[in-house]
């Protein structure tokens, strides 16, 4: 068996909520090892401690790393509440922390947390005898000020834990404490990290894209299939709607003066949107927009947009740059997805000089010309349903 | 009922070559090397399948080498050739499949140097300007037989003869790939050094292909090994799939007029289609020599995807004169090479000998709306564009 402890932030700043937000934390971390062999999940007091098997140990471990509301992981070695095991156990993960990184050759220090305190020594002495046999077997010098390297011992109670590996892990809130949205989802780069970021801040979320064949292909539908799985590895995104936009694209194409299709295109999407909210019990949508990177997300037309639904409109990459956004979509393993050339929403139906600032009444006066409240029940009823 | 018209893509294998191979790997699983009886049966009917493929070819058994395919064979060709040259020159055409061009790029940088011969407007090299790219340390020379984008025959014949007129010393390999199945081929009339063959191109299995090699000709392995196929392609032998590709080149052999019934669909389809959509024409002149399942016609002004999907939506499967030609790809360039920008549309359809008359009817009805559907956005677009 490996033991894996997992440390959560913020949500110790939490007040009598807390419960709440640590019970979905456990939940997502149980969901996330729950096909691993011989898993089981414990929340001794301030962490969540994972057991696998040992082969599972690598995948446990790159699943944990994707838990929003976790802030580090360590896989520990777990042994008696005995000074001599836990010498000896600080011994092998010190070595096997500078095997991996010969850099935290530097200095070490050994930091002891001790909660059972029915055990013999006190921290002091802990440290002591731990650091005096990890400085014989391995030579490394002691800087208990600004250690590269840190050996963890941590004795409570129920278990005895030494380790010298920390990852780092996406910290934020549980996906799911604080609601559930709809995800506009495109091939793009934005959109994928726009789901990321609101998954960070605690939204379960349900991913909507649109499609336009045979403007597009079936390999532009995989690509997007392909970013919300990405996504649910991040649990940020559990089910993706695919809806058919090609009749009533072409028909608000040409409702009104061109340039004002790019509006009239996304205003039906936030209805589709609004509807889908409904259906999924979900109380906001959440887009990729970036003030000022295309005509549709000028201040004026993210107005335009907004006021054709009714549900609130998050914008998670409003003031992001897009090298800011290239990052974070290679950080969370979207960005060569994205890349790929096939294109989901045609460019033929984008006009040659969209309008930056449609007037909202020359675009109600184009949407009279269809119904736009059934065109849009008709795209939600029809959407195809996949749960990732 | 779908019209699969994608022929130069991959073709679908034949039954008789489906049980051919399930043959092999039921009851011939045992290596062809051992000692044994099964080894023996098995290494018997690897012979066979290397007479088939000679006999294709017509050319004798212990020439062919058999490869993992197409790319292989003419990687085996191109950089086996030139592994034992002395000279460091290369030349190929500039419209080579990227199986040539991106082998032979890949020496240029260790010591090679690389000629590209641009093909008149008509998607031809011709005789002359390959010779006039020759230098005295030109080592390799590699020129494809029909070109896979838009099927134009390229005069290998008429090269080869004059490089044995001239007395030139070099390797000269012929890229066969998209050409061999429906006309038959003779490697001694081309005075060539080596030719390369795919299965999946002629109703065999994918992952299988053939390097013939004349008589005396010599390349050097891309690997070493086991020391199979004459020390050249070492590896255990892909029995079941070189068991296919002999009985696909048999059944190629057995359909002599196969060429001459499908270059008279494909000038049916092309005739329809140029009938019914005006602005549409051939890519190069139909009087250009071509292979004769190579249908490649231009669409002036459309995106090819889009028309893709729409002929998909009516179950006909064609491709683009490139792969693609989405903007992330880039341009294609065989159409670069002729001079056809991105801002037509360039579709292939390609046949093969079980293409009906019906599937030819039903492809050029599909072109036809398709290009009707396309077209109406496009002329949207295009209205607004203007002032």
């Amino acid at each position: 068996m490996t033991t894996i402890l997992c440390r959560y932030g913020e949500l110790f700043l939490k007040g009598g909520n807390r419960h709440i937000f640590l019970r979905a934390l456990a939940n997502n971390v149980r969901a996330a090892v729950r096909d691993l062999p011989e898993a089981k999940v414990s929340l001794p007091h301030g962490r969540v401690v994972v057991a696998v098997a040992d082969q599972a140990r690598a995948e446990a471990c790159s699943r944990l790393e994707r838990v929003f509301g976790l802030v580090s992981i360590s896989p520990v070695a777990s042994v008696a509440a005995d000074i001599d095991a836990i010498c000896a156990a600080a011994v092998v993960e010190a070595q096997a922390a500078v095997e991996r990184d010969p850099d935290l050759r530097r200095s070490f220090k050994i930091e002891p947390h001790r909660s059972n305190k029915q055990f013999p020594l006190q921290s002091h002495e802990i440290a002591c005898r731990a650091g005096d046999a990890v400085s014989e077997a391995t030579g490394i010098p002691v800087d208990v000020h600004n250690p590269a390297l840190r050996v963890g011992i941590e004795i409570s109670t129920q278990a005895t834990h030494v380790f010298a590996e920390r990852r780092p892990a996406p910290g934020g809130l549980p996906a799911g404490v604080s609601g559930r949205a709809i995800l506009l989802l495109s091939g793009g780069i934005d959109s994928p990290v726009a789901g990321w970021l609101a998954a960070k801040r605690g939204l379960a979320q349900e991913a909507l894209t649109f499609h336009s064949p045979p403007f597009t292909g079936e390999k532009a539908k995989d690509k997007v299939i392909a970013l919300a799985r990405q996504l649910n590895r991040w649990q940020a995104v559990s089910t993706l709607w695919i809806a058919g936009f090609t009749e009533t694209q072409k028909r608000l194409r040409a409702a009104g003066r061109p340039e004002l299709a790019v509006v009239l295109y996304r205003r039906m999407m936030v209805r589709v949107a609004d509807l889908l909210c409904e259906r999924a019990h979900c109380g906001a949508i959440v887009t990729g927009d970036n003030l000022g990177q295309v005509a549709s997300q000028t201040l004026t037309n993210m107005r335009n947009i907004e006021v054709a639904g009714r549900h609130l409109i998050l914008r998670p990459l409003l003031t992001y740059d897009k090298v800011e956004i290239t990052a974070l979509a290679r950080r969370i393993g979207t960005y060569d997805i994205s890349a790929l050339p096939f294109e989901d929403c045609c460019s033929l139906f984008v006009p040659a000089h969209p309008a930056t600032a449609a007037r909202l009444s020359d675009v109600e006066r184009a949407e009279a010309t269809l119904d736009v409240a059934k065109e849009a029940a008709d795209i939600a009823e029809q959407a195809e349903r996949i749960v990732l | 009922m779908i019209v699969y018209l994608d022929n130069a893509a991959s073709t679908p294998p034949l039954p008789e070559v489906l049980a051919a191979v399930t043959h092999a790997m039921t009851d011939l699983y045992a290596n062809p090397s051992s000692a044994h009886g099964l080894g023996a049966a098995a290494a018997r009917a690897l012979e066979l399948a290397r007479g088939e493929v000679a006999a294709l070819l017509r050319a004798q058994p212990p020439e062919i080498v058999f490869c993992g395919g197409g790319t292989e064979a003419n990687a085996l060709g191109l950089l086996g050739a030139a592994g034992l040259a002395r000279g460091r020159h290369m030349v190929v055409s500039a419209i080579e499949h990227p199986a040539i061009l991106r082998s032979a790029e890949s020496l240029v940088g260790k010591g090679w140097q690389l000629s590209r011969v641009a093909p008149a407007p008509d998607g031809r090299v011709t005789v002359e300007s390959v010779l006039a790219a020759l230098r005295p340390d030109t080592a390799v020379l590699a020129v494809m037989l029909a070109n896979n984008e838009i099927g134009t025959l390229q005069p290998v014949a008429e090269i080869g003869r004059a490089l044995r007129a001239a007395g030139r010393k070099l390797h000269f390999h012929v890229d066969a790939v998209q050409f061999a199945g429906l006309v038959p081929l003779d490697v001694e009339t081309l005075a060539a050094d080596s030719l390369a063959i795919s299965g999946h191109k002629l109703h065999g299995p994918k992952g299988t292909g053939a390097l013939w090699l004349r008589k005396g000709a010599r390349v050097a392995p891309l690997w070493d090994g086991g020391r199979q196929e004459n020390g050249l392609r070492s590896g255990t032998e892909n029995l079941p799939g070189w068991v296919g590709l002999g009985r696909a080149a048999t059944l190629c052999l057995h359909n002599p007029q196969a060429g001459q019934a499908v270059a008279a669909l494909r000038d049916r389809l092309e005739l329809l289609v140029l009938e019914t959509i005006p602005e549409a024409r051939n890519t190069v002149p139909a009087t250009t020599p071509r292979a004769p399942h190579i249908a490649s016609l231009l669409l002036p002004g459309l995106p090819a995807e889009p028309l893709l999907h729409a002929l998909e939506a009516r179950s006909v499967y064609a491709s683009a004169g490139a792969a693609c030609s989405t903007r992330a790809h880039g341009p294609s360039h065989v159409l670069a090479a002729i001079g056809i920008g991105e801002r037509d549309a360039v579709l292939r359809f390609s046949l093969s000998r079980l293409t009906t008359e019906s599937d030819v009817k039903v492809a050029a009805l599909a072109l036809r709306e398709a290009v009707d559907e396309i077209a109406s956005v496009v002329k949207l677009r295009r209205r607004d564009s203007k002032p």
